[in-house]
């Protein structure tokens, strides 16, 4: 199989505006013929649900939630990028470009990107004409702020809850064209499978989670915008009903999964507590502004911080990289926060967790700035850990958060199976091998609002759609394959419970396929990863019926999933003999412990094709090229 | 520490629900309040009984997911907090919770603690945004916007939609929830054109869904997680009014589908 990514020939300044041209449109009055199917409704699916109703298009739009203002993007705390350049300090759309192309660890794509960093500047219109409340100068107009390591001042931001409001403007815009009949909203309902007839995504089955019922739902393409796998480790960032069941099940009707190893660690989360840690809360970037991170000097130090000298703490994010200390990027700040654990220098009751501490901003700038800039995340750390970090230093951890990996699409957010689109966190496209700090939520509005509205229409307008109903000996199939696993998870009537299965799995991907892998490791993983998913098979205990309301059963549902996402995972690490962005492989560092990456063999996406039960998957190669912005080592020193 | 809970239990709408009480030895003071029932959970899934259905997802409290009533206080005993942030170390040792869903008639039960909050996505639906479709923006500093504007609309704005309003005043009004909206758009210079009738259409919505009136008793705002202040409520009724007086045949429109909505319900 070979790969065409769809990149427009030319200039990449004018690769959108050409590919735009080059699109067949759908006559306005025949927009209202095609029906379209969008699965999620955070920022990416909300937003294009939104558009294409706009647009005159019949929309059915499915989330898992009881509302679709639920979306685990209204959790994004820091802010949103766009190359404004509003504060007059050198920002241009190429700088934005450039410092994405360079944060990705050079394994995203060019053209890409380039449409990221255009796009980003009409989406802070879009959201301000919705009434999003970003934060203002006294003046009135737009305040910006720089975040996660950034030179310019390019973040937009509402208060510490910048994903909340632009949810909140997506939903509402939605929400509008549920009232003006285009879109249909559907809510308490989860996509269990991919309907493929002759060759195109035609549909999905999805189950009522209220009552237990099967549906089949046809259209003409179908939008996938289900979000990351974070929750593959257990313990993330992420919501508790996160999931890849989606997307692993076009994977299984034939989409290919690219990059699946590419995950992104977070530096500063609040430590877990206890081995009844469901979830793990995130604090900030933006701490690390004023924030600097220590440990102590001497292994197993037991004294509380305000009782270690100056003399005896290590600053090692200061001392390692003299130039963007504690601001390093998150795959940095995080691995070395692992190492100086590993060393036994940990904090906390479980060793595992740095301090950062703000007693030198206090004192330099009054506790009532400090209190100005994060306030909010300060009550958060103190409301859950029971310290007052205004007076000592908070304890801080690398948690799951985001995933890089994804559906593979080509420029037109199309997936391997033509009318399967995948958008946002779900997609592999333009964060590469890490996430630069604010780029998620303006990934997510890009493809929803600005990308998926043209590229939808030139695939109706180039394609024709045979008439399909319920009926179609396909459909019946995959339901049928879809109540047979139902029946299978409930029929088990083992001795382990969904979560404790989980929780082992995440452990095992945390520990091998985490912040840092080696080939042994990803090896035994594997192994280790297969066995207890023949254990789960067979012993695992989901109680109640699948004709009612049942957690149980959706849990159980989605950790099958992960279980075979882990072995990709793994795979995919595995092969990658290089250490790029968040994939560190120990074997590939330089003498003084910097990821090194291999371009001359791994400048590629790696895209997963399944081939059945049992089958190794198959591994195909989009080379990636680089004519604008040249790789060369990042260093942060 | 040991704690009871009591807990309500039903398994759907049709049939009746009733408290059960469940003893826990080992609860840590540091874990949270859903993260409590997980253990729970796990115990009575492992004895083959079927677990406490309770909604939640962001943990991080945010999402608006979560919330029930423990000792008949919707969320708990900390202020400006949900149940998913609510750590144990604010109860005592032995003390008994009584944990029951969100009671109002605009919330129909669907399991245990899980109830059906759809009413509060019609309100919104009715009116509760701007009519601007994609690419219509002008550049987003075309609108100044004061900075205390922008405050005041960010704290409106910051409403979860958990329905902690609802559930804690006498009335089940939601009245703190609809005024947030009405005054986190009117308030804004980009929300001024649809002011009267986005106030008008909400109303009317809000009215047609079974949820009582305000009576300005101030419980929803004691009980909010996001501390939405109770003059929201206050912009609402004089955006009503105003719009009722300027937009007459606008105003006489909306009470018909009240008319409608409560004909059809007796």
């Amino acid at each position: 199989m070979t790969l065409d990514a769809r990149i427009p020939s030319g200039p990449i300044e004018q690769a959108w505006d050409k590919a735009r041209f080059d699109m067949k449109l759908v006559n306005p009055a025949n927009k209202r013929k095609h029906s379209l199917i969008v699965v999620g409704s955070g920022l990416a699916g909300a937003s294009a649900s939104a558009s294409l109703g706009e647009l005159g298009y019949k929309v059915k739009c499915f989330c898992f939630q009881d509302s679709p203002r639920r979306a685990h993007s209204i959790a994004a705390q820091g802010g949103i990028n766009a190359a404004k350049n509003y504060p007059n300090d050198g920002e241009s759309i190429y700088r934005l470009f450039y410092d994405t192309v360079k944060g990705g660890d050079f394994r995203a794509r060019e053209a890409n990107i380039y449409r990221l960093a255009q796009i980003s500047v009409q989406i802070i219109d879009q959201c301000v004409a919705q009434g999003v409340p970003f934060a203002r100068e006294y003046g009135g107009a737009l305040a910006n702020r720089s975040f996660g390591g950034a030179q310019v001042s390019r973040t937009f931001y509402a208060r510490g809850q910048t994903g909340q409001q632009l949810l909140l403007g997506a939903y509402q815009a939605l929400e509008r064209q549920v009232h003006a009949g285009t879109v249909t909203m559907i809510p308490r309902t989860e996509m269990l499978d991919l309907i493929v007839i002759d060759g195109q995504a035609r549909g999905i089955v999805a189950r009522n989670l209220v009552t237990g019922d099967l549906s089949v739902h046809i259209a003409d393409a179908v939008i996938l915008a289900s979000g990351g796998y974070g929750n593959v480790y257990y313990l993330s960032t992420n919501a508790k009903g996160s999931n890849v069941t989606a997307s692993w099940r076009a994977y299984k009707r034939g989409a290919l999964f690219a990059n699946p190893c590419f995950t992104q660690i977070h530096p500063t989360c609040i430590p877990v507590s206890g081995d009844y840690q469901s979830k793990l809360t995130l604090m900030s970037e933006s701490l690390r502004n004023d924030g600097r991170i220590w440990v102590p000097k001497t292994k197993g130090d037991q004294r509380s911080p305000n009782e270690i000298p100056e003399d005896e703490r290590d600053y090692y994010l200061e001392r390692r990289y003299p130039s963007f200390g504690n601001l390093v990027p998150r795959d940095v700040a995080s691995r070395n926060a692992k190492a100086v654990c590993d060393e036994g220098r940990g904090v906390g009751k479980t060793g595992l967790g740095v301090y950062l501490d703000f007693s030198d901003a206090i004192n330099r700038l009054g506790e009532k700035t400090i209190r100005e800039r994060y306030g909010n995340l300060f009550d958060m750390y103190q409301r859950i850990t029971d310290e007052n970090p205004y007076k000592v230093p908070m304890r801080i951890y690398p948690a799951m958060h985001y995933t890089m990996g994804g559906l593979w699409v080509d420029y037109q957010l199309q997936s391997t199976v033509p009318g399967l689109f995948v958008l946002g966190e779900a997609n592999f496209s333009d964060h590469g091998a890490n996430r630069l700090g604010a780029s998620a939520l303006m990934q997510g509005l890009s493809d929803g609002y600005f990308v998926i509205p043209y590229t939808v229409g030139n695939y109706l307008a180039t394609n024709k759609f045979k008439k399909v109903d319920e009926l179609h000996s396909e459909v019946h199939s995959v339901v049928a394959s879809v109540q047979q696993k139902t029946d299978k998870l409930l029929s088990i009537r083992g001795k382990r419970t969904v979560d404790s299965f989980h929780r082992e799995l995440g452990k095992i991907v945390w520990d091998y396929c985490g912040m840092a892998r080696t080939a042994e490791g990803l090896e035994s993983a594997i192994q280790q990863i297969r066995t207890l998913r023949e254990e789960f098979w067979q012993n695992v205990t989901v109680p109640g019926s699948g004709y009612d309301l049942n957690q149980s059963l959706e849990k159980a549902g989605r950790v099958a999933d992960f279980f075979e996402l882990a072995e990709l995972m793994c795979i995919d690490a595995r092969e990658r003999n290089e250490s790029c962005g968040g994939h560190f492989r120990e074997e590939y560092q330089t003498p003084d412990g910097e990821a090194k990456r291999d371009d001359e063999h791994y400048s590629y996406v790696a895209a997963w094709g399944y081939r059945g039960p049992g089958s190794p998957p198959e591994l195909t190669k989009e080379p990636l090229e680089f004519h604008y912005v040249h790789p060369s080592q990042r260093s942060y020193k | 520490m040991k704690l009871k809970l009591k807990i309500w239990r039903q398994n759907t709408r049709k049939e009746p629900g009733t408290f059960i009480s469940y003893t826990m030895d080992n609860v840590d003071p540091e874990m949270s309040m859903l993260e409590c029932l997980d253990v729970l959970n796990e115990t009575l899934t492992e004895k083959g009984q079927e677990p406490v259905a309770f909604e939640h997802d962001c943990r991080e409290g945010i999402c608006g997911s979560c919330g029930f009533m423990i000792n008949g206080v919707a969320h708990g005993p900390e202020r400006a907090t949900t149940v998913c942030q609510l750590t144990m170390r604010h109860f005592k040792d032995g003390q008994e919770l009584v944990i029951e869903p969100w009671r109002a008639a605009a919330f129909p039960s669907i399991k245990d603690l899980i109830v059906d909050r759809r009413a509060f996505d019609h309100i919104i639906e009715s009116g509760g945004y701007i009519s601007v479709s994609t690419g219509q923006a002008p550049d987003g500093n075309t609108h100044l916007v004061g900075k205390e504007i922008a405050d005041r609309a960010m704290d409106a704005a910051a409403c979860i939609g958990c329905g902690a309003c609802v559930a804690a005043c006498p009335n089940a009004s939601a009245a703190l929830f609809t005024g947030a909206k009405i005054t986190h758009l009117g308030i804004l210079p980009q929300g001024k054109p649809e002011r009267d009738r986005r106030a008008l259409s909400m109303v009317a919505q809000m009215n047609a869904e079974p949820f009582g009136s305000c009576t300005n008793i101030g419980e929803c705002t004691a009980a909010c997680p996001k501390e939405i202040p109770l003059e929201v409520i206050a912009t609402m009724n004089r955006d009503y009014l105003y719009a009722s007086c300027s937009k007459r045949e606008d105003a006489a429109a909306t009470i018909a589908p009240v008319a409608e909505y409560s004909a059809n319900r007796r």
